[in-house]
């Protein structure tokens, strides 16, 4: 999958209370609503800037703090197409995978605000077009492939009725 | 090879020798949800194609984020949560009945060995009791309580060994706190704690379940302690159940080894808004705070009140202050009223609330106003964490919110231990 867009760059420590606050998404479950308030804390008009497929493009820990996998939903439902980031939060990562938004480790310092952005996931190559530079990725470990694969954890289950990563 | 505590409980539960690194599909024993992520689990249930849940007896929701509900959106998923476990035959904890991770722990089916799934981040509390335990999301979550199993990579351990001896004023949070400053927020991240040592060992069964609370502030997806006679003691309060000890071995293999001596260990607090901006408290003593909060899966326990309640007994709270008391469970408050440590705190001028999260999670129960300033004992003070992204955190022990209560600024509270 060819994905194309600008990168939003933000800094390190991104959590998930900055990504979703608490105090939209215990209310609702309509992720098109919540999108709105995406990194609201951070940026009060972040929603009104993306363009669908853009990127967010962070630092060391994204996604760290709470378990709400409102976060990724939040970041898929507001269109933007992957998140790229030096290191994740282990829950987030799960939870992103499980829901079908691409995360990519790489080096995000070769990334600035507003870059233009090519990013191969099958070849785990993203091109910063704006720089002229390729960016190596680490790869997936081989069960989230399957899982991503399989468009996410719930048709996995939907096809094997449990967990199958033979 | 020797084998770290993680490695163990993850082998007997998936049939093989579980090394770090390796993925392996684990049975679970215990799955949880709380009403900020069971209403997505439970799409994704039904989604899913799930009938029922694997075992009636092994699985628990909880509502505690939002309880009692705030608004008509927050009711409706309750009522989605209630319809749900009702049609499947599990337990609901309802309203009032407390905090999911001091009510897993209360009861009495996770314990040494155990490996605990749920929806939370700080399900990693129950490694104080020696078991596994880790956060999910809502899809994990369907996906355990269709299977009873979760696949994990296994987790490398970074050991923190504690030797010394705390001083008077000085606890666990306090600890804790120090650590995560230490290593920072992510210093741990994809990895097993392991905390051991004689400062460990001489922590009361409670305060021990303040630190493993806080392994994922380091990033941590699991913070585990050895069993002893004070786990025992404590589980036997809840069960008959027998459980064996996991220990490592004295050849486990450790990615880092971190030794410290707390025996010169100030108060420490984190200023905003981040948790390892941590300092000791006397870089921020004097701070004019409006708000305090004692309470929270950290700190709303029976010994952090009784502390709190040592420091106010017979005294006023600051006139420019609210301070805000959530007992950790109804039992914990129950508990707290026997013992007259409820009516200590509000005669000092505390208003308690509901049992449960609200005022840590920015859902109701306190939210600050702009630029205002709140000490409190939880484990977030990320910008906007209390529902005000124009508040400022700092977090600290019970002793120390109650003193900073007391004197309407952050306060350090050795100066009531002499």
């Amino acid at each position: 999958m060819q994905l194309n867009g600008k990168a939003h760059k933000f800094g390190n420590d991104v959590n998930t209370d900055y990504i979703i606050s608490g105090k939209y998404k215990f209310k609702t479950l309509d992720m098109k609503e919540l999108a709105k308030h995406v990194m609201e804390d951070l940026d009060p008009e972040f929603y009104g800037k993306i363009k669908a497929g853009d990127f967010i493009a962070g630092g060391t820990n994204f996604g760290c703090g709470s378990s709400r996998e409102q976060a990724p939903l939040a970041i898929k439902y507001a269109n933007i197409s992957a998140v790229l980031a030096k290191s994740f939060a282990r829950i987030f990562y799960r939870n992103a995978i499980n829901t079908g938004l691409p995360v990519v480790e790489c080096d995000t310092d070769l990334i600035d605000q507003g870059d233009e952005l090519n990013v191969d996931l099958a070849a785990g190559i993203i091109t910063n077009k704006t720089k002229g530079v390729t960016i190596p990725v680490k790869p997936l470990p081989r069960v989230m492939i399957k899982i991503l694969n399989d468009g996410g954890l719930v048709p996995h289950f939907k096809k094997f009725g449990g967990f199958n990563f033979d | 090879m020797g084998q770290t505590i993680i490695e163990k409980i993850l082998s007997s539960h998936c049939g093989q020798t579980a090394c770090a690194n390796e993925i392996v599909v684990a049975q679970v024993d215990y799955v949880m949800g709380q009403d900020g992520t069971a209403p997505l689990a439970i799409n994704a249930f039904i989604e899913m194609g799930g009938k029922e849940v694997f075992d009636r007896e092994k699985v628990a929701f909880v509502i505690d984020h939002s309880a009692p509900s705030p608004n008509e959106g927050v009711s409706a998923l309750h009522k989605l949560m209630r319809e749900f476990t009702r049609e499947k035959g599990f337990r609901l904890y309802d309203i009032g009945e407390g905090v999911c991770h001091q009510l897993v722990p209360e009861s009495g089916e996770v314990g040494p060995g155990s490996l605990v799934i749920g929806a939370d981040s700080h399900t990693c509390t129950y490694g104080a009791l020696n078991a596994f335990s880790t956060g999910v999301g809502s899809t994990d979550l369907a996906g355990g309580l269709i299977s009873g199993k979760m696949w994990f990579k296994v987790p490398e351990t970074v050991k923190f060994v504690c030797n010394g001896t705390l001083p008077p004023g000085v606890f666990s949070k306090d600890l804790i706190l120090y650590l995560i400053g230490d290593v920072t927020a992510d210093g741990a991240t994809y990895m097993a704690a392991e905390y051991v040592g004689e400062a460990i060992t001489a922590l009361s069964q409670e305060a021990r379940f303040t630190i493993a609370n806080m392994a994922i502030e380091m990033g941590a997806k699991a913070g585990l302690m050895e069993a002893d006679e004070k786990t025992f003691a404590w589980l036997s309060r809840f069960t008959k159940r027998k459980f064996t000890p996991v220990t490592a071995d004295r050849d486990a293999v450790y990615t880092k080894i971190l030794e410290y001596d707390v025996s010169n260990l100030e108060p420490q607090v984190a200023r905003p808004h981040k948790v390892d901006n941590v300092v000791p408290v006397s870089e921020v003593a004097g701070k004019p705070i409006q708000q305090a909060v004692l309470g929270t899966c950290t700190n709303g326990r029976l010994e952090d009140l009784r502390i709190a309640a040592g420091i106010l007994a017979n005294r006023k709270i600051h006139r420019d202050v609210r301070l805000i008391v959530a007992p950790a469970s109804r039992r914990v408050f129950l508990d707290a009223m026997a013992e007259g440590i409820i009516q200590t705190l509000v005669e000092s001028g505390a208003a308690v609330v509901t049992p449960g999260c609200g005022p840590c999670v920015g859902t109701h129960n306190g939210v600050p106003s702009d630029g205002e300033t709140v000490i409190s004992t939880a484990n977030r003070n990320f910008k906007g964490r209390m529902g005000n992204s124009s508040a400022e955190i700092f977090l600290a022990s019970p002793a120390t919110v109650a003193a900073s209560a007391l004197t309407g600024k952050i306060t350090d509270p050795r100066e009531f231990f002499v």
